[in-house]
């Protein structure tokens, strides 16, 4: 009995990147830090936007935005870094996303969440675990391991060949 | 740990000694001090193994011992059967110890096979020596053979012998089973019962012991307890007036006349050089990670410091600085060992294989004295095991083979190691058959891993004996020929961040050196700077900074060629290579760095200054940026990349082929 009601309420914290909020599983979720400086990786993608001391361990941190086909985040006082543990490949991971600010902890009925809609989403529905409601708001339960699948991880190439008059 | 455990992590350790010692004897069966050590380690596994309650180990170690111990005394001589029946026992020993933990392996028709031998040997080389010694001199050694002698001893353990477990009695029990004895115990420093420590030991011994062994033989009653406890043997029929230091406890034994010839000196030397304390891994790791720490947090001290001005801060943080870097240093020292060790084990493959092929081969060792990270030489054992297996299966020919080639009938490996800047190289050559470039390019083009009409470099055809499956040898051997070997070697390498060169002459010789990083969690950088951000290089390859300015600059910018002390160097500019925004500054640093004997120039905006850069590995999701190593975290708690800088130039050469490539 007891397990099922663990089941049956999460708690997810809620962050929004644009104009949407997203939550994710705080099971999921390390800590939130206020914007740190970002060591940029050269020759990286530019949604990678580098990696920051997270106590010691080197963390490197995904622009939400850009991941999500938004322009580059702005630093802002509400802009956050929510420091995120994941299981890619096999292997759990430390990972920081940017996000536009962090909103809240709060708690999910499973009769809260319901599938997402197959059409009419501005979100690959593959990414998403769910849709949960809230005070009157949609919430996007995002799939965080998913999203951040290694492939999509991977550091292509510059695409644009070196420009001459850098030379 | 249990005491077992323990044991037998003592036990290992003997048995390479042993080991070592043996293959030693061999080359010099007359030394002394060999024959010693081969004596005390089976002295030592016998002991301690009927201490633990391995009593199968300690009685067949008991009779290889003897053997040895007439060995010691001059009476049969170390021949070859002799220390191949020490080679055998010594396996068997190891046999029965894995035994113990469960694996197969102890037979005891083998041990009994070896003990009759070992008898045998014994009878006959005796009968040859009394012979010899008969007609050619009186043996100097032991007139204590023919008559009685008579020793006194005073002996007083330490007074925490019962902490290892030692009970003196049974050193006494033993040494009466030696010959009459007259004891007395010396009860004299008991303290008051409220004073007395239940665990401690306060008694002393006199003890007059008439027997017809010899010093060596009552000495050797007291060989666990000998290095801790206060311990004087006199013989009585030389009034020798050794005058009595009392109590004074840290005096080693007094030297023995006449008979001291015979002992090893090292023997009775108080405290081992190589003494040591047994720390499990974990404890060091956690040291080290601990030690880390401090020089992060030391790094942001001194940036505090000096910013403050505060003279007397100052000092501090100088202070600080200075014991941590040494700090540094001996933690990291503590994990380093010699390859010696390693290099060792190889004699032992060497001989064997080499017997078991038909091959004469002789094993030389150079560098044995370079240190390397603990783990490090762990890891390299069984990459470096298949490469001495192929250099012996497939590199050197048999004798026959070798003479008709005019080459000297016994094989010669090397092995050697040696620092190169930041990198330990380990050279393994033979000088056997070579490789065969057509050999390999043929199987490679058979197994379809290569076009027929490729076109290779030598070298590029060599480094195939890396890929799976690709063996030249025609059969399957015992030993390699199955084509998996070199790719695991390459594969164990590259996971120590290493890399595996091959060169070759064919019918000469085959060198392969692993090229290996001193893998130490903290290094020496160079903090540079480029806009705002920082990199990291390490120190050693760092030959020299110059500052360019005006016309110098603009000449090295265009042409990417800078001229280092008269010599062409290659330039490259970080903040292009990096294509960090902003204009570059008017005056620039470069930095001239070396590695794999070339030089390049890189030009940075500023060099900050050297830094104690711990590094941290970087999260996988980089792992394409291989021009950068790992990271480290400076004072004002940002992270720093560390420059990998033969892969930054092989990023340079790409970048200026796509550049070609792209009609430029």
């Amino acid at each position: 009995m007891a397990d099922t009601s663990i089941n049956k309420i999460s708690q997810y914290l809620t962050f929004r990147v644009g104009d949407e909020v997203f939550a994710l599983d705080v099971s999921q979720v390390r800590e939130v830090l206020d914007l740190i400086t970002i060591t940029k990786v050269p020759r990286s993608p530019e949604f990678m936007r580098g990696v920051i001391n997270v106590r010691g361990s080197v963390v490197p941190v995904v622009d939400l935005r850009l991941k999500f086909g938004l322009s580059k985040t702005e630093n802002s006082m509400d802009t956050r870094i929510i420091v995120m543990d994941l299981f890619l490949d096999g292997e759990n991971t430390i990972i920081g996303a940017l996000a536009d600010s962090v909103h809240e902890v709060m708690e999910l009925d499973v009769s809260q969440i319901e599938p997402p809609p197959k059409i009419g989403m501005r979100w690959r529905t593959e990414f998403i675990r769910g849709i949960g409601k809230h005070d009157g708001q949609f919430i996007i339960i995002l799939d965080i391991d998913r999203v951040f699948t290694s492939e999509e991880l991977v550091i292509a190439e510059p695409e644009e060949p070196i420009k001459s008059e850098e030379l | 740990m249990n005491p077992q455990t323990v044991y037998k992590e003592e036990a290992y350790e003997l048995l390479s000694e042993l080991e070592s010692a043996l293959l030693e004897l061999e080359e010099i069966p007359e030394d002394a001090g060999v024959i010693g050590r081969v004596f005390r380690a089976l002295h030592t596994i016998k002991g301690s193994g009927a201490m633990f309650g391995f009593d199968d180990i300690a009685s067949f170690t008991h009779e290889i011992e003897t053997a040895f111990d007439l060995v010691r005394d001059g009476k049969i001589v170390a021949s070859k059967e002799l220390i191949n029946l020490g080679l055998a026992a010594r396996d068997q020993i190891r046999a029965m110890l894995e035994a113990s933990e469960g694996k197969e392996g102890a037979d005891n028709v083998k041990s009994q096979e070896i003990i009759a031998e070992i008898c045998k040997l014994i009878s006959e080389e005796q009968k040859v020596k009394t012979m010899q010694s008969a007609k050619c001199k009186v043996q100097s050694d032991s007139t204590s053979h023919f008559s009685l002698l008579t020793f006194h001893l005073f002996f007083r353990p330490a007074s925490e012998i019962f902490h290892s477990g030692t009970n003196p009695l049974f050193l006494i029990r033993e040494l009466r089973g030696l010959g009459e004895c007259q004891i007395r115990a010396l009860t004299h420093a008991i303290p008051m019962l409220d004073d007395i420590d239940p665990e401690a030991c306060y008694l002393a011994w006199e003890i007059t012991i008439k027997t017809a062994q010899s010093v060596n033989a009552v000495r050797d009653v007291f060989i666990f307890v000998e290095d801790k406890s206060e311990l004087r043997i006199k013989t009585a029929d030389k009034k020798d007036t050794q005058e009595s230091h009392d109590a004074v406890s840290e005096t080693p034994p007094a030297p023995i006349p006449d008979e001291s010839g015979k002992q090893k000196p090292e023997k009775r030397v108080k405290s081992d050089p190589t003494s040591s304390i047994r720390v499990p891994a974990v404890k060091l790791d956690s040291l080290v990670n601990l030690v880390g720490e401090l020089v992060t947090v030391q790094a942001r001290l001194s940036r505090k410091a000096s910013m403050t001005k505060d003279g007397e801060l100052l000092s501090i943080s100088e202070e600080v600085e200075r014991l941590t870097v040494s700090l540094r240093d001996n933690t990291m020292n503590i994990r380093m060992l010699p390859i010696d060790t390693t290099f060792g084990n190889f004699r032992r493959l060497v001989r064997d294989l080499s017997a078991e092929l038909g091959k004469e081969v002789i094993l030389v060792t150079d560098g044995g004295e370079t240190e390397l990270d603990k783990t490090l030489i762990e890891k390299l054992h069984d990459p470096m095991v298949h490469i001495i297996r192929n250099a012996i299966d497939h590199g050197i020919e048999k004798p026959r083979v070798r003479e008709s080639l005019e080459k000297a009938g016994e094989g010669i490996i090397s092995l050697s190691a040696f620092h190169s800047g930041v990198n330990v190289l380990i050279r393994i050559c033979d000088d056997g058959a070579g490789l065969d470039p057509s050999a390999i390019r043929a199987k490679a083009v058979e197994r379809g891993l290569i076009l027929p009409d490729a076109r290779l470099s030598e070298q590029e055809i060599f480094s195939l004996i890396f890929t799976p499956g690709l063996t030249t040898s025609e059969r399957i051997t015992e030993v390699s020929g199955r084509g998996v070997g070199m790719d695991v070697v390459r594969r164990a390498i590259e996971s120590l961040r290493g890399s595996v060169e091959i060169e070759s002459e064919k019918g000469k010789r085959t060198c392969i050196t692993l090229r290996l990083p001193l893998t130490l969690a903290i290094i020496d950088g160079l903090l540079i700077r480029v806009a705002d951000s920082c990199f990291v290089l390490p120190l050693p390859v760092v030959e020299e900074c110059v500052e360019l300015r005006g016309k110098d600059l603009t000449m090295v910018r265009s042409r990417s060629i800078m001229n280092f002390r008269g010599r062409a160097v290659p330039y490259l500019n970080l903040r292009q290579l990096f294509m960090i925004e902003g204009a570059a500054p008017d005056i620039e640093q470069v930095v001239v760095a070396e590695s794999k004997n070339t030089k390049v120039g890189l030009g940075v905006d500023r060099v900050e200054g050297q830094h104690q850069t711990v590094i941290k590995s970087m999260n996988k999701v980089y792992r394409d940026a291989e021009y950068i190593s790992g990271a480290t975290i400076l004072g004002d708690g940002t992270v720093a990349l560390i420059l990998d800088v033969p892969k930054l130039t092989r990023l340079a050469e790409n970048k200026d082929q796509d550049v070609i490539r792209h009609g430029r």
